[in-house]
């Protein structure tokens, strides 16, 4: 067995309490370790959404910790929300510099990095198109573009092909994969589906609802780079299996 | 059978014709939007004509589009002169009321304080009647010029506020989270953010201050009461109802109306340049 890879976010008991009695996350215990792709699944309600919040700082756990490893290492993330959430006003590329852009990057100077992020998603030839003239999954992809610009050791997504056909959600989920092992990044993804987060995913955790918790954790080890092969497979089948069956008793006893 | 059947051509023919039928449509569409307004326009001056004329009715009563545009160019200098000073008063009252509404709305988003100090003497001032306000301020500011501006000015500010306030807080939600994970500064914010997503709302409010602006100007002119050189259209008119002239009152109530159309066009086409790339509401749809 390898070693194992570097811890770079811990989080240790963490609650998270709304309003002095919505109980949104109960004793969340995670290690974030390098090179991970996490998937955080479960039903509507279990607080994977608000677990993706308090990684990236938007706010702030009612009682445990959170630590990051390494300085600095707390603003290096991109995120992906489930819409794209562009700027309407601002043309592909200037939609990806954005993050450069508040770091004091003038847009000469991003050039370069825009362009070759928008190479990674496939979106070269649109750098001066508007989001209004993209597809759905085309203006996911200049949102993934605009979390992996500043090529961030983390990168959270809530969600980001919920919206989307399947056929188009195969196709970002290949892409994302060839992507992350291109780059070396980690990623915590929030999903309801359990194919999604098995065929992305190295470990999975399965949350359940009221209170929003961890009922446990499942390891895909099947190797990378996944392909469509991957999909087919028997193995593949078994993972999506326990992973369901998971799931199941998450809302069982959430019921 | 087969899963490849050829679909056959006329179902193509059809769709031509389709097509071509699509395509009259909406040239006839686009011609009848300019083409009707000015048929009913042409119906109402020859009945208002015909009227006149056939009932003979007298010019000091009612006159007829023929005399009131008779009028229009016999008394061009005077009206002239009357339509330049009451522009300049709604243009220059329109300019500092979108200053000092856009001004004001930024330091409100930027300080919950100070809009919960301010914003209720806005909407005071935004519902007393300026016909109400205006004769008081004549007391108080002696230049007449002046005197108008602010009765302009208050009519038409507090749409720019109100909407431009509205536009800056309405940036999408996820947009200001992500702002905020990457550290941005309240001036970055407002820039590249709040800025932006207010710009369809302020010209929104904008527009309606445009007409606003000259109904200001129109109704503070009639409080003010007083001629002689540098008064407006509005003053003409009430000049030329002391004389019965009423040929010229059409011909200056024309010039009023022409001049909130021409405003209203223009605001409507700067609205347009700035949004046709990227807002929803310059789109057009498609059929």
């Amino acid at each position: 067995m390898a070693e194992p890879r570097p811890v770079i976010l811990s989080m240790r008991a963490v609650d998270k309490v709304f309003g002095g009695d919505v109980v949104a996350l109960r004793r969340l215990s995670l290690d974030v370790r390098d090179g991970d792709f996490i998937s955080l699944l479960g039903p509507s309600g279990c607080g994977k959404s608000t677990a993706l919040r308090l990684i990236a700082g938007l706010s702030h756990p009612t009682s445990g910790r959170i630590r990051w490893e390494g300085a600095g290492a707390q603003d290096d993330l991109g995120v992906v929300f489930q819409e794209p959430t562009l700027m309407p006003w601002a043309t592909v590329a200037n939609n990806v510099w954005l993050p450069l852009r508040l770091k004091g990057v003038r847009r000469a100077a991003a050039r370069h990095d825009i362009m070759e992020t928008l190479r990674l998603v496939g979106l070269e030839n649109f750098a001066d198109a508007y989001p209004r003239e993209l597809s759905g999954g085309m203006k996911m992809r200049v949102s993934i573009a605009r979390a992996m610009v500043t090529r961030p050791r983390l990168i959270l997504m809530d969600e980001p092909f919920a919206s989307l056909d399947e056929i188009t959600r195969f196709k970002l989920n290949d892409d994302l994969l060839a992507m992350k092992q291109q780059l070396g990044c980690t990623v915590v993804f929030v999903t309801h589906s359990v194919f999604e987060s098995v065929f992305l995913s190295n470990r999975i955790v399965i949350m359940a609802a009221r209170p929003g918790r961890v009922i446990r954790e499942l390891a895909i080890d099947a190797p990378y780079p996944r392909t469509e092969a991957f999909r087919g497979s028997l193995e593949y089948t078994a993972f999506t299996r326990a992973a369901s069956q998971a799931l199941h008793e998450a809302m069982g006893e959430a019921a | 059978m087969s899963l490849t059947d050829p679909i056959p051509d006329t179902l193509d023919l059809q769709i031509d014709q389709e097509e071509q039928d699509r395509a009259r449509r909406r040239k006839v569409n686009r011609i009848a939007k300019w083409v009707l307004p000015l048929v009913v326009m042409a119906i109402a001056l020859g009945l208002w004509q015909a009227v006149v004329t056939l009932n003979e009715i007298p010019h000091y009563i009612l006159p007829g589009p023929v005399l009131v545009a008779e009028t229009l160019v016999k008394d061009w200098p005077l009206l002239l002169e009357a339509l330049l000073v009451t522009v300049q008063i709604t243009l220059l009252a329109l300019l500092i009321a979108v200053v000092g509404g856009v001004g004001l709305a930024v330091l409100f988003t930027q300080s919950r304080f100070v809009e919960m100090s301010f914003y209720p003497y806005a909407v005071i001032l935004q519902v007393t009647p300026i016909v109400a306000i205006a004769p008081l301020i004549f007391i108080y500011v002696d230049s007449k010029l002046a005197g108008l501006l602010i009765c302009a000015w208050i009519v038409a500010f507090f749409p720019v506020l109100s909407n431009t306030t509205l536009g800056l807080n309405s940036a999408d939600h996820n947009l200001r989270d992500l702002y905020r994970i990457y550290g941005a500064t309240r001036w970055q914010r407002l820039r590249f953010l709040q800025i932006p997503s207010a710009l369809p709302y302020f010209l929104g409010g904008l527009r309606i201050a445009g007409g606003l602006a000259l109904i200001g100007a129109v109704v503070a002119e009639y409080v003010a009461g007083t001629g002689g050189i540098g008064s407006g259209l509005a003053f003409t008119i009430l000049e030329a109802g002391y004389r019965l002239n009423i040929p010229r009152m059409f011909a200056a109530l024309f010039l009023i109306a022409a001049t909130g159309v021409v405003i209203f066009a223009c605001l409507s086409l700067l609205s347009h340049l700035l949004l046709h790339k990227w807002h929803e509401s310059a789109v057009k749809p498609e059929e």
